[in-house]
Parts: C-alpha cells; sequence; structure tokens
C-alpha cells in the first residue's frame, strides 16, 4: 500500500471521530469544511497523485473518493442526527395543556317549535307534500263558513275566537289555509298535496297548559283515489319518523266539523312502549293528532266536487308535540324566551 | 255526560267491568274521560244507630251518642252535628276507617269524652256539596229506616256503582241521555236495550179547563206540549232517584223537580216545571220576550231581556226564559199543589245566544242547543208526569196542550258498498254492513250493494251518506283498517326558494351566535307601535283576554326586549336573540285586515364574548351587529347596494349609533343601540338590535351568479395613512377613494382607526390598505404609483385629509 493510500486511510478514521463528536450543526459544518474543503487533507492527497507513476493514480484516486464520500456519508448522517435532537428540543418547549377549553365560536340554537315545524315539514316533503304558510289575521269564511261550521254552529264553542272585527279573526287552527288552497287547486295536475305549520291563537288564559298563542300544523291530501286507510299509513309514517320506528299508531273515533269519518290519532306511548306509565295516563297510548276524512261540505264549499273528488286532513299541536318529545312541562317556556331554555335543544333534532 | 253503570244495566244486559266498558265505548265512538267508583278509597265505614245522646259535659254544642254497630254493646261517639237525634240510622266511620280524602278515622277522646269513630255527613264521604240535599247541607246525613246495622253503608246511597264520565262531541248529543248512551252500548255489543215507558192514569177532568196554551212563532218552539198535575204533595224522592241524580252530579230537591231532572237524564228531554197556582193567569204562552222585558229567574238575578229571547209568558209578562231557565216566580215552592209540566223543543241557536247573553249555561240549555230526540218528547212528559204523580198522590189532568208538536218521522239516508270500502281502503261485505246498521237499530234493506238504511228519530245526527260510512267505520273496528300509502302520481315535495332561503338565514343567524326566539305576536298597544320601520295603523282584537296580549304587533324589536328582560331579571344577561315572524301593518285605521309582513330582528345585550382564560370579556358593540347584519345581507345576494344611512329621527334608538338600511333606494331596515332612555323603561342593559323587512329582502331583484376566472396576474397594495376631522365617515373616504382609484382598485380595507391623546383633539387617524389588480395583465409598480397619486390628492383635496 502506498504510503498515500496510508494517510488517506488515517484521515478517514480520524475525520469519522471528529464529526461523530461534533456537539451541534456549525461544529460539524466547520469540521465538513475542514475535511472534505477544497483546503482540505483530501484535496492535498489527490494534489499529491501528480507524483505518482501512471499506473499507480487511477488506485489511489478512486480510493481517495471513496474516501471522501464515506466522510461525506457520516456527516450527512450526523447532521440528520443533529437536526432531529434540535427539533425534539423544540418541541420539548412548545408543549401545552391540550385539555385547556379551545376557543368555541358561539352557535345560536334553533328554537324547538321550529325544530318540530321543520322535521315535521321535511317528513311531508318527502312524501311529495308541499309546504304553505297562511294568513295569521283571517275572514271568518275562511276559518270557519268554508270548513262546515256555518254561523251559530255548536262546534265553534270549541274554539274561542279573538275578533278583529264580525268578519276577520285572529285564525283559531290552521285549517283556512286547507279551504285556500282546496278552492285554488287545479286538480287537472294531479292530487292536492299539503301541510301548512303556523301560528294560531285562541281566547284562552295563559297557564302551563293553556297559552293564547300557540302553534298548529294542519295538512291535507285531496285526489282521486284516497282513502281512509291512505290516511292511517301516512300518518304512521310520519309519526315514525318524529317519535320513532317502532311506534304503533290508533284510530279512535271523534268529531270535527270538517272532516267525517273523524279520528283522534293515539300513538303507542314512547316512554313506557305501552306498558303504562305516567306520560300516557297508564293507559299505554298518547293522543297525538286529529284527523278524518274531509268531510263533503268542504269540499262543495271550495268548488270541489265530492263525487268525483275526496281525501283525508289531518291537524296537530307542534307545542304538544315538543312537549311530548321532551318532557316540556310548561307551554309558556315556548314564549318567554329564557336563555337556559332555548339553548337545551340546539342540537337540532 | 255521568253515566251510572247500575242505571246502564238496567236498560242493557252487561258481562263486563265498567273500566273494559269505558274502553270499548272510547275506541267505538265516545271518549270515556275517567271512570269513578264513588267508594274508592273509603273503609269500615259502616251503617249506626243512634240509641240515645246527651250532651258532652264539657261543650255547649257537641253531644255523647250511643251508637248500635251491630256488634256487641254500642259504642260512644261524639258527635257535633245539630241534627243527630236518638232513632237515626247514620254513617259511621269506625276507628282505622279511611273517609273522603284519604283521611283516617282514629279512636280518640275530644273534651275528655272518649269517640269510637265519627258519625259523618255526606261531604265526609266523599260528596260534593253542589249535590248532597240541601235537608242535609249543616248535618249529619240520616240513612232510610231499614238500613242494616253494621252494614257497609255504600249500598245505600248507591256509592257502590261506577260512573263513567263520557265526554260529548257536538254531533253525538244523541248520548246526552241514558237511553242514548244505552243504544250507543248496544250498537257496540250488539245487544239490544230494553225500555220501560210509564203511562200516566188520567182524571176525568180536562186539562183545557184550567189551561190554554199557544205558540207566536212554531220555528221558536216547534213542539210545545204541556201536562197539569192537580193535589200534588211536594216532598223528598224516593232514595232510589235521589242516587240517580247525585251520581249525574245533580242535586236532589224535591220530587217534582227531581222528576223532571230525572226524565232530562233518562231521555235528554229537559223538562219544566211551573207552579200553576203562581203564573198567574189560566193561559201560557210563547213569544219573543219585548225588548227591556223584566225576568228574576230562578237564581235570583233579574234579567233585561232582548227581543231575540224566547220566553214563556202567562199571556201578559215573561214567566220564564225558554230552554234556559225558570221564572222565581212560578217555582215550585213546598207550598205548591198544581203542577204544569212542559216537554219542548226549542230554536237551538236562540237558546244558545240567551245562554250565553246571561251566562246561564244550564244541563237544560245544553241539550236544546244541541238536539232533541224529536221522538221521545211526549214519551217524556207522560213519563214524567206519571213519576210525579206517584211520588207526590197527585191527579193527572186529562189531556196534552200541545199548540205545536212534530211528527217524529226515520230518516232514509243511501249510501253504497263500493262508496263505503272507496273511502275507507277497506273490503267490509254487504253483510257485514247490514250486520252493523241493525246494531244501530237503524232499519236497512239492500239491493245490489246499495243500502237503504232508515235511521230513527234518536240517532239525528245522521243525514248524509258520510254519516253512515263513520258508522260503518267505527263499528267494524279501525283496529282492523289496513295502513296503505296512497297510489296516486307522485308529486315533487319540495320548498319554494324563499322557504328555503328563510331556513338558511336562520342557520346564518345561529351560528353568527344569536338564539332563535319566539314571541307573542298580541302585545300592548303601546309596545304594538314601537320600533316600527314605517308608519302603520295597529290592529286591535275585539275582546282582549288581558291589555298585555291586545294589539297585533308592528315590530319584531319590543318582543327581543321583553325577552331580554325577562332573562335579565332571572340573571341571564349576556343575552343575544333573533325572532323571524309577521308583523300586522295596516295601511290607515279604515283597513280591517292589516298587511302581513315577515320581520326578521335580533336583539343582543351584555358580553358578546365573555371573558375565557385567555380572552378578555368584549361587551356588545354596534360593529359587532352590523356585522351579523352584513353577513345576512349578503347571503340574499341582492342586486342593489346595501348601504348605511345615520338616523337621530327613530324615537325609541340612540341618536348617534343608529343607522337605516337602503338597498338601492329602499328602505329595508335599521341598526343601532336601544335609546338609554327605553332601555330604562324595559329594565334592559345597553342592547343593540336589527331589524329588517324580510319580505322585501325575499322579493328584491337577486344578483346573478356569473363565474369570473380567478386572475393568475398578482396583485399589488398599497397603504395610506390619514388625519381627517372626526365627522368625516368612512363611507364619504372609501366613496372618495373608489371615484379616483382608477380601473384597477379591487378593494378598499380599512385596517386601523385611532382617537385619543397622541393626534390633535377633533381628529383621527384611519389607515386603509388599497388593493390593484389588472385581470389581463401584470401592473407595474409606475401604474399602480400614479393611481395611488391620484387618491392621496383627492384625500387631501376633497376629505381635507393629512396624509401621515
Amino acid at each position: 500500500m502506498s504510503t498515500l493510500q496510508e494517510k488517506l486511510t488515517q484521515l478517514q478514521q480520524k475525520g469519522s471521530q471528529d464529526i461523530k463528536a461534533a456537539s451541534d450543526l456549525k461544529q460539524l459544518n466547520d469540521i465538513r469544511v475542514k475535511l472534505l474543503g477544497k483546503k482540505g487533507p483530501i484535496t492535498e492527497v489527490l494534489r499529491g497523485m501528480r507524483d505518482l507513476t501512471k499506473e499507480e493514480r487511477p488506485a489511489v484516486g478512486s480510493f481517495a473518493n471513496k474516501v471522501r464520500d464515506a466522510l461525506a456519508e457520516v456527516v450527512d448522517q450526523k447532521k440528520a442526527e443533529l437536526e432531529q435532537a434540535k427539533i425534539e428540543q423544540q418541541l420539548a418547549t412548545e408543549t401545552i395543556d391540550v385539555t385547556l377549553p379551545g376557543d368555541q365560536p358561539k352557535i345560536g340554537a334553533h328554537h324547538v317549535i321550529s325544530q318540530v315545524i321543520e322535521q315535521l315539514e321535511d317528513t311531508f316533503l318527502g312524501m311529495g307534500f308541499k309546504v304553505v304558510y297562511g294568513y295569521e289575521v283571517e275572514e271568518e269564511k275562511y276559518n270557519f263558513e268554508m270548513l262546515n261550521m256555518p254561523k251559530d254552529h255548536p262546534a265553534r264553542d270549541m274554539q274561542d275566537t279573538f275578533y278583529i272585527t264580525k268578519d276577520v279573526l285572529m285564525r283559531t287552527h290552521m285549517s283556512p289555509d286547507e279551504a285556500r288552497e282546496l278552492e285554488k287547486h287545479d286538480f287537472s295536475q294531479g292530487p292536492l298535496k299539503m301541510v301548512s305549520p303556523g301560528r294560531v291563537y285562541r281566547r284562552d288564559t295563559d297557564d302551563a297548559t293553556h297559552s293564547h298563542q300557540f302553534f298548529q300544523m294542519e295538512g291535507q291530501y285531496i285526489g282521486k283515489n284516497v282513502t281512509m286507510a291512505d290516511l292511517k299509513g301516512t300518518l304512521e309514517f310520519a309519526i315514525r319518523q318524529i317519535f320513532g320506528e317502532e311506534r304503533e299508531i290508533r284510530f279512535r273515533p271523534s268529531y270535527f266539523p270538517f272532516t267525517e269519518p273523524s279520528v283522534e290519532v293515539d300513538i303507542s306511548c314512547f316512554k313506557c312502549n305501552g306498558k303504562g306509565c305516567d306520560v300516557c295516563k297508564h293507559t299505554g297510548w298518547i293522543e297525538v293528532l286529529g284527523a278524518g276524512m274531509t268531510h263533503p261540505n268542504v269540499l262543495k264549499a271550495a268548488g270541489v266536487d265530492p263525487e268525483i273528488y275526496g281525501g283525508f286532513a289531518f291537524g296537530l299541536g307542534i307545542d304538544r308535540f315538543a312537549m311530548l318529545k321532551y318532557g316540556i312541562d310548561d307551554i309558556r317556556n315556548f314564549y318567554q324566551n329564557d336563555v337556559r331554555f332555548l339553548t337545551q335543544f340546539e342540537k337540532r333534532g | 255526560m255521568k253515566v251510572s253503570y247500575n242505571w246502564l244495566k238496567d236498560y242493557i244486559d252487561l258481562d263486563v267491568t265498567p273500566e273494559e266498558l269505558a274502553n270499548k265505548i272510547t275506541l267505538t265512538g265516545i271518549e270515556v274521560e275517567d271512570t269513578f267508583h264513588p267508594d274508592a278509597g273509603l273503609k269500615k265505614i259502616v251503617v249506626g244507630y243512634v240509641v240515645s245522646t246527651k250532651p258532652h259535659p264539657n261543650s255547649d254544642h257537641l253531644q255523647l251518642c250511643q251508637v248500635d254497630l251491630g256488634a256487641s254493646d254500642p259504642v260512644q261517639i261524639v258527635c257535633g252535628a245539630p241534627n243527630v237525634a236518638a232513632g237515626q240510622k247514620v254513617i259511621v266511620a269506625l276507628p282505622g276507617s279511611r273517609i273522603a280524602n284519604n283521611e283516617k278515622i282514629k279512636k280518640g277522646k275530644m273534651r275528655g269524652e272518649v269517640s269510637n269513630g265519627m258519625i259523618c255527613a255526606l261531604q265526609e264521604i266523599g260528596f260534593s256539596t253542589d249535590v248532597a240535599p240541601q235537608a242535609y247541607a249543616d248535618g249529619i246525613y240520616v240513612l232510610p229506616a231499614d238500613a242494616k246495622v253494621g252494614a257497609p253503608v255504600y249500598p245505600y246511597l248507591g256509592m257502590d256503582d261506577a260512573i263513567l264520565d263520557l265526554a260529548i262531541t257536538p254531533n253525538r248529543a244523541d248520548a246526552q241521555s241514558m237511553r242514548g248512551v244505552a243504544y250507543e252500548v248496544g250498537a257496540v255489543y250488539a245487544k239490544k236495550p230494553h225500555f220501560d215507558v210509564a203511562k200516566p192514569v188520567e182524571t176525568a177532568k180536562p186539562v183545557t179547563d184550567v189551561l190554554q196554551a199557544s205558540v207566536a212563532a212554531e220555528k221558536d218552539a216547534p213542539s210545545y206540549n204541556l201536562r197539569v198535575i192537580e193535589n200534588v204533595k211536594i216532598q223528598p224522592s224516593p232514595l232510589w232517584l235521589q242516587i240517580r241524580l247525585w251520581n249525574a252530579g245533580i242535586r236532589p230537591i224535591n220530587n217534582v223537580v227531581d222528576v223532571t231532572n230525572y226524565v232530562m237524564l233518562d231521555y235528554g228531554q229537559p223538562m219544566h216545571a211551573f207552579d200553576y197556582d203562581k203564573i198567574g193567569s189560566k193561559e201560557i204562552l210563547v213569544r219573543r220576550a219585548t225588548e227591556g222585558e223584566a225576568l228574576t229567574t230562578l237564581d235570583g238575578n233579574e234579567h233585561e231581556l232582548s227581543a231575540d229571547d224566547i220566553v214563556i209568558s202567562n199571556g201578559t209578562k215573561a214567566i220564564n226564559l225558554a230552554g234556559v231557565m225558570g221564572g222565581l216566580d212560578s217555582e215550585i215552592t213546598d207550598q205548591t199543589t198544581t203542577v204544569v209540566l212542559e216537554a219542548a223543543i226549542f230554536d237551538p241557536m236562540h237558546i244558545r245566544k240567551s245562554a250565553q247573553r246571561y251566562n246561564l249555561r244550564s244541563e237544560a240549555s245544553s241539550r236544546f242547543e244541541k238536539g232533541i230526540n224529536k221522538g221521545t218528547v211526549l214519551t217524556a212528559l207522560d213519563h214524567a208526569a206519571s213519576l210525579i204523580a206517584d211520588f207526590s198522590d197527585g191527579d193527572v189532568l186529562a189531556g196534552i196542550l200541545s199548540p205545536t208538536k212534530i211528527v217524529p218521522a226515520a230518516t232514509v239516508v243511501e249510501v253504497s258498498q263500493e262508496r263505503i270500502n272507496h273511502v275507507l281502503g277497506m273490503q267490509i261485505s254487504a253483510a257485514e254492513i247490514t250486520k252493523i246498521f241493525k246494531r244501530l237499530a237503524f232499519g236497512v234493506s239492500e239491493m245490489n250493494g246499495q243500502f237503504k238504511a232508515s235511521v230513527p228519530t234518536h240517532r239525528w245526527d245522521i243525514s248524509i251518506p258520510a254519516d253512515l260510512i263513520e258508522e260503518v267505520a267505527r263499528l267494524y273496528g279501525y283496529d282492523k283498517m289496513p295502513t296503505t300509502l296512497p297510489a296516486s302520481a307522485s308529486t315533487p315535495g319540495i320548498l319554494t326558494p324563499q322557504q328555503r332561503r328563510v331556513r338558511q338565514m336562520a342557520q346564518l343567524l345561529e351560528a353568527s351566535g344569536l338564539n332563535q326566539a319566539i314571541s307573542y305576536a298580541l302585545t300592548t298597544s303601546e309596545k304594538a307601535s314601537q320600533f316600527t320601520l314605517i308608519p302603520a295603523a295597529t290592529t286591535s282584537v275585539a275582546w282582549p283576554m288581558t291589555v298585555d296580549h291586545a294589539v297585533l304587533r308592528m315590530n319584531l324589536v319590543s318582543g327581543l326586549l321583553d325577552n331580554l328582560a325577562y332573562n335579565i331579571a332571572r340573571k341571564q344577561v349576556n343575552v343575544a336573540l333573533y325572532e323571524q315572524g309577521r308583523v300586522f301593518l295596516k295601511q290607515d285605521a279604515k283597513t280591517t285586515r292589516p298587511e302581513e309582513v315577515e320581520y326578521v330582528a335580533g336583539a343582543v345585550t351584555g358580553d358578546w364574548q365573555a371573558k375565557t382564560w385567555n380572552q378578555a370579556a368584549k361587551p356588545v358593540d354596534f360593529y359587532q351587529i352590523k356585522g351579523i347584519v352584513a353577513a345576512l345581507l349578503n347571503q340574499f345576494n341582492l342586486k342593489a347596494t346595501v348601504t348605511y344611512h345615520a338616523t337621530a329621527t327613530r324615537a325609541e334608538m340612540h341618536p348617534g349609533r343608529t343607522a337605516d338600511i337602503y338597498v338601492g333606494d329602499q328602505l329595508v331596515g335599521f341598526v343601532g343601540q336601544i335609546h338609554p332612555q327605553v332601555e330604562k323603561v324595559y329594565r334592559i342593559k345597553p342592547t343593540y338590535v336589527f331589524q329588517l323587512n324580510l319580505t322585501a329582502l325575499l322579493t328584491l331583484e337577486k344578483q346573478a351568479v356569473v363565474y369570473q376566472a380567478i386572475s393568475k396576474y398578482p396583485v399589488i397594495t398599497r397603504d395610506v395613512a390619514l388625519l381627517v376631522a372626526s365627522d368625516v365617515t368612512n363611507q364619504a373616504i372609501t366613496d372618495a377613494i373608489f371615484a379616483k382609484g382608477g380601473a384597477h382598485l379591487k378593494n378598499v380595507t380599512l385596517f386601523d382607526s385611532y382617537t385619543g391623546s397622541k393626534i390633535e383633539k377633533g381628529k383621527k387617524s384611519l389607515a386603509y390598505t388599497l388593493t390593484y389588480q389588472n385581470p389581463g395583465a401584470t401592473l407595474t409598480d409606475d401604474e399602480v404609483n400614479t393611481a395611488f397619486a391620484k387618491v392621496e390628492k383627492t384625500l387631501v383635496e376633497q376629505i381635507g385629509a393629512v396624509i401621515r
């Protein structure tokens, strides 16, 4: 072995030790420049090749390059090591308490009445119904007359009314919209399918279970072949959306001037599953809505031929739905707007 | 209608419990609200015989009674009732018994004397004061002499019965009678009810000898019938009849009045009894009252009658408000000897109006209003006359005075099997339908599926095919009805674009931190008229329940302020609310129906940002709420430009912190702080509000969405800091900048605003970033410098700014 090669071998050993001993990136860089730079010992060795024979040169040259590459690799390794250590050190100082609260954007709550309305709207939209909102100040004609409740009809006693004038009143239910839509509808374009949620008014003294203002939703489906069994199926579908898939429904005979047959619709109690509890007053059933087959007089009053067209209508109390669903015990909660009440329902549905 | 289970069993054979019966009736026709057992909760209450009484040595009103309870020796019971006496059979609550209200009776001492229980009044064992007979109102009740000593008292008082409380809907007034209920129960269980009828034994003397009757207008009283009973002896009714009355919630009075009430309960036919001798003539005339005519009714109240009232008169003056309440003067008293008994049908509408007018709703008026069985008017009259004669030893005069009467006839209604099944969506056989009609006691004939039902008078609610369909459906059973979905063509179910936008708006406002409120639309006259966007006339309800809910709102802000006050009073001081709903605006006072306009409003008070571990509290200010409004308006994508104009003219708003909001030249709302004086009245802290006409926003022209390619050329920005007079508005400066900004000025952003000690008084410092971009080429610094120089020049010259 030539002396140059020996010298290179020594350089490699010494260099490696120096590199590995470097304590930071700057020191490492200094070592690198000293060893591998233009003025470094390896360059010097290569310069000394001119004293070698032509035959010796390639072997020594190739050896020198190997040494230089090996040292460069050691430098790279050391550099990665030092950088890693530096990052770890930095991360250690940057550690925070991740259990401190985040800066949560303040999100307001959707009123529980609106939530119930929208859930119902969406359910009926899915069945191809449209949504209409009528007038809160109505004509007596649409609120009563056209719904088979002529003047002095005893059923008017069931609804204590805020009158504005003799012929104008605060709507007592959502049925006026049904009469208006029925009057407008062009049956050559298909059946009339609509729901109408909104605010209604009764002459009542406000207490835990009565309110002079509350919300109802009514709906109707009038066409050529609409049956009471269809009413049952439609309501069963809707009820299960709101109160759960395992709900059963039952019809009980009742009376409304604008439908015949008329029924009250009960659902199997969602709290006790029909076994009997406080919510269902130990009957296993909860009354949730009224419904029936649209009375021929209502169809006639709207200019629809009851011999050809018929169908069903239903109505429900939004407040009552919300009270049942969440166990709310005082209807005034809905209109006092205590934020501690409002924000309990912000999870939407 | 309170239905006695025991009474019902007289008319129909029942082998079900009262509870089973109640459930069945509820599911097939009439809701039973409650099934009540009068003896429920009572324990160890027995018949006692008062052997002797002597005054309590230490009391001036208590008696020491020796009472035989059927066991060994009589026991001593202290009693304070004034009417207790030896020889009476009485109600005794034994030691360890339970009386009304779950009260327990123990053996004890009263003023030193042992008392082995308690002698009871009816009220003490659960009777309502309204039904306990007057004779025993202030003392203990005396049982019939044949009551068995030591036996439970319940059967003697009809307390072993069950009372079904029926909620009668207006169409089923036929069930406001025991016989009607029996028919209904018969239809439900396919059993035929059996009724007794009674015809009075008449004397030879014709009724026409003592009385004449006439009806002025047949329409007012289409059936009017009188009988006269002489030689009547007024006394208490037999106990069985009293029991039937009190179990139905009616107080027994005497044998005549009780029979009228009993027959009313039985047939649903209200009856009235007059004292013949006090009528004051030998004539009865049914007519309209004269306007202002005086009548004192049984309850002692004097009325000035209206010409719409139907009255019974003696030919000269009114003695009875027909169908509603008798007159005091001709009332049955203990001295009555001759009774005139009336069974009639009056015009329902007039009865309803009269009962309402004088607030005299009664069992009778409620039946006249809702309908009477035309087939049993005379049957009921005969039955009543017969009972009165029996109970009072009276003589029924021959004949009935009937100036008007109705010949009862069945109503024939037709319906086809096909129609029934078409409406119900079921497959009910013709045989089954026939069976149902028969259960209802309808006459029925069928040919090729076409039914002809002959409906008896007791079901006067049935007149059209739909009525028959309902009868079939309920008696066949809704539980057998399948559930199907309509087979007709599908229709699209989508919200209208406006409905969808309203929902999106709610989400935006909630995401901005506002909670949705729903307030009352009826408010006070003052609050209705505050915060109005545009002037309008109020709409009031004619008969409000309270002044707090008398006038329809014309703004949403006052309701929100009420809500804030409600929260603040409950220590919730940081509150952010919005509401979307209608306001009611009348053009002028003469208009009857207001225009209903959708508004949206918000109100925020307290800290917008609560103090947290890493942030200081941030009280609400104008710019937070304005930012929400801007985001909201931005969402509507309006074509015209939104501008804010300072206004000092809104009475309820802070004059220096309020802006009217315009879209183009249309006023759509305002935003600002509540006037401090108004805040004080509402008892709220500083509050910022906005109110927008949502209907306008929904209908105003929208900007079309047109895609623009994102420019690949860079933007160049320049900052400028200005010193200006403090009354120079941001709007004026940005307008000026844009006016001279050149074609490539894209955006102007205010990034700093300063007033304070470091600058001259009366001045403020503002700093803006101007962003330039040429979508078609790279801008050069020279181009921007030239454009920017023009802006600086105009700021100095037009705005009087000093460039810093």
